[in-house]
């Protein structure tokens, strides 16, 4: 997740090269080499598979609690997105501007837990099991609703989250 | 049994997908979001194989879970994909951000399309 300085989700870091001049590089047998980018990886990936493993459950477990009809329209799905998308605009209000989180917190639940709450391929086959089934006017109802709410719920959420923020600081 | 496979899946699946994100952000100096472009479109392809595999009856649901539910579930992500359009839009590249929505949701439905197909050509 990179757009700008904040708010990412890593950040790479590229060492100074004040002391090598161009020439100098040129005449290295070694190019020289940027951080592997997995380095002190390990702890990330194992808090991002914890919390993948719960996201998924969740999401699994409002299957089984408002279970999909063959054939009918995926609302759990819908509504399992919409609430990941204004999860996540809270938390990364929260943890880019007030919460001095400890560095794992951001992996574990908004690569982890949400990223594995949310599901993007669940969505895309419920179109094609829409149209497939001889529905594709609900195919395309299902596509458009749930990109406009999930886009409009991570908004509000994080307009929403920065406003209480300013608004307790007053 | 079913939510140990569910679990199991979800924690292969999540790290695939921050690896991938991490690897691609490495390697490409850009704004434009293609790790989480790229982890959606396969896992919609696995999907819509899994889910054309199981309705031609050649896999199980055992299998559908796990891989399916679990693993292409994790692997892939609304959320990210809906924060990342929202800071390319609040960063000014709103032609980036819509880009962003319309390639995902090509590409990702094309994918999901041709796998179940696919899996109708093989064992149906």
């Amino acid at each position: 997740m990179r757009v700008s300085g904040r708010g990412t989700l890593s950040d790479v870091t590229v060492p100074h090269q004040d002391r090598l001049d161009v020439r100098d590089v040129a005449d290295l047998a070694v190019p020289v080499r940027r951080p592997s980018p997995w380095q002190g990886q390990a702890p990330v990936v194992a808090v991002v598979a914890v919390g993948g493993g719960i996201g998924a459950a969740a999401r699994y477990g409002a299957s089984l609690l408002w279970p999909a009809q063959t054939g009918g329209f995926p609302w759990t799905t819908l509504w399992v997105n919409v609430v990941g998308c204004a999860l996540i605009g809270v938390f990364m209000v929260l943890i880019s501007d007030v919460w001095a989180a400890h560095r794992l917190v951001r992996p574990f639940f908004g690569t982890g837990v949400l990223g594995g709450f949310t599901t993007f391929s669940t969505y895309a086959v419920d179109i094609e099991r829409l149209v497939a089934a001889g529905r594709p006017e609900a195919g395309l109802a299902y596509l458009a609703a749930t990109l406009a709410a999930a886009l409009a719920a991570v908004w509000l959420a994080v307009t929403a989250a920065r406003r209480v923020l300013l608004w307790g600081r007053s | 049994m079913n939510w140990l496979l569910v679990v199991a899946g979800g924690m292969v699946g999540a790290p695939l997908r921050y690896l991938t994100d991490r690897a691609v952000q490495f390697r490409h100096d850009t704004v434009f979001p293609w790790g989480t472009f790229a982890v959606n479109v396969v896992g919609s392809l696995i999907l819509g194989l899994l889910t054309g595999a199981v309705a031609a009856g050649a896999a199980d649901s055992h299998l559908h879970l796990l891989v399916g539910t679990g693993l292409c579930g994790a692997l892939t992500t609304y959320s990210t994909f809906s924060y990342e359009t929202l800071r390319l839009a609040q960063d000014g590249a709103r032609c980036y951000a819509a880009a962003n929505v319309a390639l995902s949701l090509a590409a990702g439905l094309g994918a999901a399309f041709a796998g179940v197909a696919l899996a109708r050509a093989l064992w149906a």
